[in-house]
């Protein structure tokens, strides 16, 4: 290859710096696996607010865990003015942040909340991706999901009108980049964030490793660099870092699968 | 006071509506505890991008637990052979296309098989949805588990639905700890009902009304 290849390897200092008052913000999360923790700090840390967060849950981190490397989107309460999720996970923060934390903020009007399924924000980001101007879907008719919506009926059968997302910044995390922002994920950590790098005007991604470029097979790149910004390595000393997580694990892992059974039993259809 | 259905024997039942070939998603609560008795040969999925994982870690092999093999229950699963993963775009095509065999769980089911699932209570202004309304209205048939009566023993079984509607007319099966009822165009058809209850009891505690089947039997496992 010749010529001069952008490094799109960066500090997350200067990767945080495009990130602005108003923005649209889109991560995955969905606690300990293919969630962009470590972006979430960063981004409070950078302090731009007034922002809507897009993101697949809103789910606080396990008590205990959120100051050993465990993802929190909570960190965002204060810049937050709109959260757009299928899954707000109320009564998981009624134990971590006190009655109705969230409760109080909706009524008041602090904060908004765009109620959408997961599918249906998966294929609105992809539209944003595509450019599409939107985009006709059956499920949600008659419920909470096609309220202030368009309605159509197409070869008989009727369909709400889903505007795309199409978000100024996204938080992605995979596991491995090279310099040329090529991304490869590991397992069910990737999730949401290959459709996000897509989508969004700026994306951001955190990684555990940085690879030379033709290092990585280009048969497994699952997210194209075309659509990464800037690329941050977590330093060794975070707790998100390749070697802390392993570490959490090795000694938390009781706890943390002893979590996964009391989050997954306050879901759906539970009393 | 007569036994309802253990929630494991609720799962075993739900699990038997299972074929071979299908694969599955099983929702959070009692349709969980299905991967336990599902027959072999049967992959689950999970919203997040996984079809065919296997059995999920437990406080006894909690070492095998590892940050990137995660359900959407945040729960910890062990890798199995034929395992593949994808991102969420295509797991949600998955999902609305009619290929899985859904079990979810469910707070209300009225007459004509619309499920109330997504929200935690009436008093919460923000709905709970998540995969639920894209597994309900997509999936190849779909099984809802769910006690009958709630804690103050009102019937989940009704005629319209008091809760607000996750998915309309989307419900095949509905496995309780007292019965499992079939929906029908016909309507409520009761198939089975827990050993020791007869028909007439298990119509008294469910508001909508049960067709009888001819063959109506103690529930089989």
């Amino acid at each position: 290859m010749g010529g001069q290849v952008r490094d799109k390897i960066c500090s997350v200092a200067e990767a945080m710096a495009d990130v602005h008052d108003g923005d649209v913000v889109a991560a995955h999360c969905w606690g300990a696996c293919g969630t962009p923790g470590y972006l979430f700090r960063a981004l409070a840390a950078r302090g731009a607010n007034d922002l809507t967060f897009c993101c697949t849950n809103f789910l606080p981190a396990p008590p205990g865990l959120e100051d050993i490397g465990y993802p929190d989107p909570t960190v965002l309460l204060p810049q937050l003015k709109k959260i757009i999720t299928p899954f707000l996970g109320t009564r998981a923060f009624r134990g971590v942040l006190g009655e109705d934390f969230l409760g109080d903020r909706v009524k008041s009007g602090q904060l908004e909340v765009d109620a959408t399924t997961h599918g249906a924000l998966m294929e609105r980001l992809h539209a944003g991706a595509m450019e599409l101007g939107g985009f006709y879907s059956p499920v949600g008719l008659k419920t909470v999901v096609e309220k202030g919506k368009e309605k159509r009926v197409i070869d008989g059968k009727e369909y709400i009108l889903e505007k795309p997302i199409r978000p100024d910044v996204g938080l992605v995390k995979a596991l491995k980049a090279d310099k040329l922002g090529n991304l490869v994920y590991r397992g069910s950590a990737r999730a949401a964030n290959p459709v996000i790098a897509m989508a969004c005007r700026l994306t951001i991604v955190e990684v555990w490793e940085v690879v030379e470029v033709g290092e990585l097979d280009p048969e497994l790149i699952v997210t194209p660099g075309i659509y990464v910004d800037h690329v941050v390595k977590i330093p060794d000393e975070d707790p998100a870092s390749a070697k802390r997580v392993e570490e959490l694990f090795k000694n938390f892992a009781r706890e943390l699968v002893g979590f996964g059974t009391e989050s997954g039993d306050s879901q759906g259809g539970q009393e | 006071m007569k036994e309802r259905l253990s929630e494991e024997v609720m799962a075993m039942r739900a699990a038997k509506e299972l074929e071979a070939g299908d694969s599955c998603n099983l929702g959070l609560g009692t349709p969980q505890l299905c991967a336990l008795y599902i027959p072999e040969g049967i992959q689950v999925q999970a919203e997040n991008g996984v079809l065919g994982y296997g059995p999920l870690v437990t406080t006894d092999n909690a070492e095998m637990a590892d940050p990137a093999l995660m359900d959407a229950g945040s729960r910890f699963y062990t890798p199995a052979p034929g395992m593949s993963f994808f991102d969420m775009l295509t797991s949600f095509a998955m999902i609305r296309s009619g290929r899985l065999t859904t079990i979810l769980g469910g707070l209300e089911v009225s007459g004509k098989g619309d499920l109330a699932i997504h929200s935690m209570s009436e008093a919460d202004e923000y709905p709970q949805i998540g995969g639920a309304m894209d597994l309900a209205w997509g999936a190849k048939k779909l099984i809802v588990t769910m006690t009958h009566n709630t804690r103050d023993g009102k019937s989940k079984i009704v005629k319209e639905l008091s809760l607000p509607l996750s998915s309309p007319e989307c419900v095949d099966i509905i496995v309780t700890d007292l019965a499992v009822i079939e929906v029908t165009p016909e309507g409520l058809v009761l198939k089975e009902v827990a050993p020791g209850w007869t028909v007439p009891e298990v119509q008294a505690l469910t508001e909508a009304r049960l067709v009888i089947s001819e063959d109506v039997k103690e529930v089989e496992l």
